[in-house]
């Protein structure tokens, strides 16, 4: 809402010396989010006067139109002789009256003025436009032509009040009321503690019967309708130049005087307004829910298919107007200046001032993707008894300016509704802010607002009609704690309960974390949204469960309408755009969120909110809901360690994928078990599954490896690129967090080095997990230290493993006897498991 | 030592001269000074102090004296192998310094080469700034809540007294969730805010209830220099017996001069939103320029467009209703919530400023932030 303070301090008298500015800080402090204050014709300097257009030339040979013109400017040039202007604008001829500006001024933008040759003459000064007054739009996209009664040589700055400070607030879906000069002047008398002039307070004749006819058959809908006539308007009546400058300042086109007039109330009072040309309305005016399937063409031109739901206008043809959003084109009005030779001008003219439910009007708005004033106002709750001084306004406005003739009829349609009273403990907004207000103050607060308030410790308050947010004990209290100044609240501590800290879930998220971070990899998180097709370039098969997606109904780009199964498309993407700006040696990390739906899908149910729903209503809803895991991802691509005078560098492979795995199994405290796998995007030699035990149940939690070539090609990623991803929370799930302390021996250890020579394919953990199922309590470490393949020393198909086995007890010193024997047995476990013979 | 001589011929013993104990003490002594290396001095060491050594000799025979002269012959040899002993010490130790200056000069290495073998990681500095905050509320016995991000309608609205017709709902660039069958009116939208946490927190836990909901939300807006389409909040929720505004603002003062330093202070300003009433907008003080750039252009501050305080985002007390909705007595429990964007944190404390830096992953942004914030 743009409020002029000029048209503010019609309504509060507001000391001269206050600026925009001061009353920006007040009224922010108060609650009004005043966002900025526009300062207009700050930088605007004279002289800027009316003159009278004497003579146009027009130039020739130029590639537009060009005139030479003479200006009477009175004795403003200090000679009072014509003004020499050349103006490149058409819209005006001899005769009409003009803003003339002069050498020596300066415009907004600190254009400056001055005698200047152009088109081969001199222009001593120029005829202006609205736009280079800084006036915002005025429909003419031309200069400004002024009525005929402006006189020539008076200043124009004053005249067209070109210097003022326009508010400029972000008013909140709940006050409704500060959609009008009226409710902010109602705040800015508060916040002053100055007397309001309220511009609703009006003579307004009584409802008669001899009204224009109007049938409410919808009273919930509509439970106020006025209607007032006005005949013989002026066909060529203009808005004056005040009206029309202020609607330019709350930033509406001045379009035609009733037009004009009608948003003028409106913005002044804050009640929507509807004329109707009397002319093309046929019959008794109704209001009703629409008929599914009528239509209405609307002001805008749009032919709109009506909803049951949808509270319509009527005359005897059908709808006339969708109610509390827009009229229909069907009984427009009009002007001179848009018909022929102003023939079918409107002269008769119906006003509507109505009230109308707010739910309806918002659903009837979204419906029809329809925002209009009227509409946001209705939505956000409109001053019901201010309808009939809106009209009233209207009917005098017309009158003055139009020269029309205000019937006598006032139609007056009212459901009977009572006051909404509040009761409400007197000491309520002093337990809600913290602080001792005392009855006093509140009773005193809760009247400046305009509420009467009646009772000793329970307060009973009628709250005004025009602030309809106003609902229960907390908006009352509210009302007491922002007048009193929430910058006057102290600050103070409640007292907790002892907390317990972070659950295992989140304490394994962050160890996750800094474990990868530790070991080199670099976090980027990244959107959830995918593209379906990721699928094929991963290789997935066509009934993988991960191609079944959640899927978003307005995506903001509809290549990737998905939500993600996996983190590594994103992952994969970042990957490739840091390849791409030149950062080549990558180990990236996320953990989030995937989203799996669930096999049976089911729409989300609206629960009731006027009590807590039932635990079986909130695991429906929850069911409702896909699967929600967090994942780990890692990608690597480039070195993984890098060369340097240490020596070389090594690139990164499949098996730093597989150890972030591991590290992330490790941090959760979970057995994880690692064994060669093959799935879609991963390399089918170079791919491990991760498994892990729940139950006795093996469940695969995840993969890791090098990824598949054509994954590779077909994302456009570097050679060779690793990855892995694993179900954070199903290691959760499995995890111990609470390690056990191993006993530790200080007798001296027996150290005993095995190489086998095992098949090609046997793996490396069948025949550890061999050689410690073999070696006994003895063992207490064993470590692979060599592979080695060669088919001239070994066979063909056959590799080396050579393992460190370390024996001690707990008890006493091991003979060399005793651990040739514990070693003897693990061999013999490995060769009877996996075919394992000691090399020689 | 040798056994003590009870045969000995008292007439053939001669008593150890002094001046022959102290010649073979000196020719040691000079023997040990003129050692040049450590390999010289374990020469001089066999010679002087070895078993054949005269000192060693002379020692032996003492055995060999008549009992009268045996305490004075072994003072006096004694004394000499003492002195002996010392000087070889110090000249060991004279030695061995020597020698080690010069072999560790010999060994010494460049410290300034660089040892980026695999250079550090770092974890997002959105993950970190979010753990900071969440820490600074774990302190004083808040505890952290997290829910699902595809979320049911009922809790990231109707509960939160954003009902259907509320024009708050229309207001909130929500991205909706397709239904069963493909049809669009599933009940599911992605959470436009962490607020439905509060909401099944206060559904899932005993009363009273103190949490922090950190977490993604996501909004219709294009990612440009200051939106994007997926942030992250941080919010709190308090519902006790007696909580009031006050409790509310010296929380958030707390928080401030936690993250921010000892005086720290915000500012409310009366707002609107329909989970809270009354509501308002919270603000601190400028961290950079504390307020000393408003109206001091000589002194612009760009973190705060010179205006003093920094918008941090919305706060007030649980409205009522939202209570109702959760099965909590408004009549008995009050409660206070706030809630503010990480990003935007992130942008003024550390100075970001595209919001693109902080979604596109590049590991030359994130680096620096390392492990926490």
């Amino acid at each position: 809402m743009r409020v002029p303070l000029s048209w503010l301090r019609e309504y509060v008298d507001l000391p001269a010396t206050e600026t925009g500015r001061d009353v920006q800080a007040k009224l922010i402090s108060a609650g009004l989010e005043v966002e900025t204050v526009e300062q207009l014709g700050h930088d605007l300097k004279g002289p800027l006067v009316v003159g009278k257009v004497l003579t146009i030339e027009e130039l020739e040979g130029f590639k537009k139109p060009i005139r030479f013109c003479t200006v009477d400017v009175g004795q403003a040039n200090g000679t009072g002789e014509p003004q020499e202007i050349v103006c490149g604008a058409r819209n005006f001829a001899v005769g009409d009256k003009v803003v003339v500006v002069l050498p020596g001024a300066t415009l907004p933008g600190g254009f400056s003025i001055a005698a200047r040759k152009t088109y081969g003459r001199t222009s001593h000064g120029m005829i202006c436009s609205s736009d280079e007054l800084g006036m915002g739009d005025d429909g003419t996209k031309g200069i400004i032509v002024l009525p005929p009664e402006a006189e020539i040589g008076k200043d124009a700055i004053e005249l067209l009040e070109l210097v003022d400070e326009v508010l400029d607030i972000a008013v909140t879906a709940n006050r409704g009321d500060c959609l009008s000069i009226r409710g902010v002047a109602r705040e800015t008398a508060i916040a002053y503690r100055l007397p309001l002039r309220d511009p609703a307070l009006l003579d307004v004749p009584g409802p008669n019967a001899y009204g224009y006819p109007v049938q409410v058959s919808e009273p919930l809908g509509c439970d106020r309708f006025t209607a007032r006539t006005v005949t013989g308007l002026s066909p060529e009546a203009r808005s004056p130049i005040w009206l029309q400058r202020r609607l330019q300042k709350v930033g509406m086109r001045p379009i035609s005087l009733a037009v004009d007039v009608t948003n003028y109330v409106m913005m002044e009072l804050g009640q929507p307004l509807h004329a109707y040309d009397r002319n093309l309305v046929q019959g008794t005016i109704g209001v009703r829910r629409a008929a599914e399937g009528e239509k209405i063409v609307t002001l805008d031109g749009v032919e709109r298919k009506l909803h049951a739901e949808d509270l319509v206008i009527t005359d005897d043809r059908g709808p006339i107007g969708l109610a509390g959003v827009m009229g229909g084109a069907n009984t427009e009005i009009a002007d001179h200046d848009a018909t022929e030779n102003g023939a079918n001008a409107s002269t008769d003219v119906v006003i509507e001032a109505a009230h109308f439910d707010q739910v309806s009007i918002a659903r009837t708005a979204r419906r029809h993707k329809l925002s209009s004033e009227a509409s946001r106002r209705f939505e956000r709750g409109v001053d019901p008894q201010a309808a009939s001084a809106a009209a009233q306004r209207t009917v005098d406005l017309l009158v003055l300016l139009a020269g029309g003739t205000a019937e006598a009829g006032v139609t007056e349609v009212i459901a009977p509704s009572a006051p909404h009273t509040i009761t409400v403990p007197a000491n309520h907004p002093d337990k809600v802010a913290g602080v001792d207000y005392g009855r006093e103050i509140v009773v005193r607060r809760l009247q400046e607002v305009g509420c009467d308030v009646y009772g000793q410790d329970e307060l009973i308050v009628t709250v005004p009609s025009w602030r309809p947010d106003l609902d229960d004990v907390n908006d009352l209290a509210e009302e007491v704690i922002r007048l009193e100044g929430y910058e006057n609240l102290p600050s103070t501590l409640p007292k907790l309960p002892s907390g317990r800290g972070l659950t295992h879930r989140q304490r394994l998220h962050r160890r996750v974390g800094r474990a990868l971070a530790g070991a080199g990899y670099v976090e980027a998180p990244n959107y959830p949204f995918i593209s379906e097709q990721v699928f094929d370039q991963l290789l997935l098969e066509a009934g993988d469960p991960a191609r079944r997606v959640v899927r978003l109904t307005n995506p903001l780009n509809d290549e990737e309408p998905a939500l993600r199964t996996s983190l590594l498309p994103g992952l994969l993407a970042a990957l490739r755009r840091n390849n791409g700006r030149g950062s080549h040696d990558l180990a990236l990390f996320e953990t989030g969120l995937v989203f799996l739906p669930r096999a049976e899908q089911k729409a989300a149910v609206a629960l009731p909110v006027d009590r807590r729903p039932t635990d079986e209503e909130i695991a429906e809803l929850n069911a409702a809901l896909p699967e929600q895991p967090r994942h780990v991802a890692v990608v690597l691509a480039g070195a993984r360690e890098q060369a340097g005078w240490w020596g070389k560098g090594r690139p990164s492979d499949w098996a730093d994928a597989v150890e972030a795995g591991r590290a992330a199994a490790r941090e959760a405290g979970a057995d994880l078990i690692v064994r060669k796998g093959q799935y879609g995007p991963w390399h089918p030699g170079r791919c491990a599954e991760f498994v892990v035990v729940v139950d006795g149940t093996e469940t695969v939690v995840g993969h890791a490896g090098e990824l598949h070539p054509r994954v590779v090609k077909a994302l456009g990623l570097p050679e060779r690129t690793s990855a892995m991803e694993i179900d954070l929370d199903a290691l959760e799930e499995v995890g111990n967090d609470t390690p056990q302390a191993p006993g530790i021996s200080t007798f001296p250890v027996a150290t005993q080095d095995v190489a086998l020579v095992v098949d090609k394919f046997v793996p490396h953990a069948d025949v550890e997990a061999a050689l410690r199922d073999g070696a006994g309590e003895l063992l207490e470490g064993i470590r692979l230290f060599d592979v080695y393949e060669n088919a001239e020393q070994l066979g063909e198909g056959k590799k080396s493993l050579a393992y460190a086995l370390r024996f001690r007890a707990p008890d006493r010193t091991l003979t060399v006897d005793e651990a040739s024997a514990a070693r003897d047995a693990a061999v013999a476990l490995a060769g009877e498991r996996a075919g394992a013979v000691l090399r020689g | 030592m040798s056994a003590p001589n009870k045969s000995y011929d008292p007439v053939e013993v001669e008593a150890l001269k002094p001046e022959e104990i102290e010649r073979m003490r000196d020719e040691a002594l000079a023997a040990f000074a003129a050692a040049d290396s450590l390999d010289a001095l374990q020469e001089a060491k066999v010679a002087h102090t070895g078993g054949t050594s005269p000192l060693a000799l002379a020692n032996r025979e003492i055995g060999a004296l008549p009992p009268h002269a045996k305490a004075a012959a072994g003072k006096l040899v004694g004394q000499a192998r003492g002195a002996v002993n010392k000087a070889l010490a110090g000249r060991q130790a004279e030695l061995e310094a020597e020698r080690d200056a010069r072999v560790l000069v010999e060994e010494s290495v460049d410290v300034t080469l660089p040892y980026d073998r695999v250079p550090a990681g770092a974890r997002h500095p959105l993950t970190t700034l979010s753990e900071r905050i969440e820490d600074v509320f774990v302190a004083m016995g808040y505890e952290v809540a997290e829910g699902p991000q595809v979320e049911a309608e009922w809790f990231n609205f109707d509960a939160l007294n954003i009902g259907p017709d509320h024009p708050a709902r229309g207001e909130a660039d929500t991205f909706f969730i397709e239904g069963p069958d493909g049809g669009t009116e599933s009940g599911v939208v992605l959470r436009t805010h962490t607020s439905p946490v509060q909401i099944r927190s206060l559904l899932n836990r005993e009363l009273p209830v103190y949490v922090i909901c950190p977490g993604r939300v996501y909004r219709t807006d294009e990612l440009d220099a200051t939106h994007t389409p997926v942030f992250h909040q941080v919010e709190l929720l308090a519902v006790d017996e007696g909580l009031t505004m006050a409790d509310l603002k010296g929380t958030l003062d707390h928080m401030v001069q936690s993250l921010f330093g000892e005086d720290m202070k915000t500012r409310l300003r009366p707002n609107f939103f329909p989970f809270t009433e009354p509501s308002a907008e919270m603000d601190m003080v400028c961290y950079v320029c504390r307020g000393e750039s408003v109206g001091n252009p000589d002194r612009p501050c760009r973190t705060c467009s010179s205006e003093g305080w920094i918008e941090l985002g919305g706060c007030g007390m649980v409205n009522p209703r939202v209570l109702t909705a959760c099965g909590v007595d408004p009549e008995k429990y009050s409660g206070f919530a706030f809630g503010f964007g990480i990003e935007r944190m992130l942008m003024f404390r550390h100075n970001v400023e595209d919001m693109r830096d902080m979604v596109e992953g590049d590991v030359r942004f994130t680096r620096p932030f390392g492990m926490e914030i």
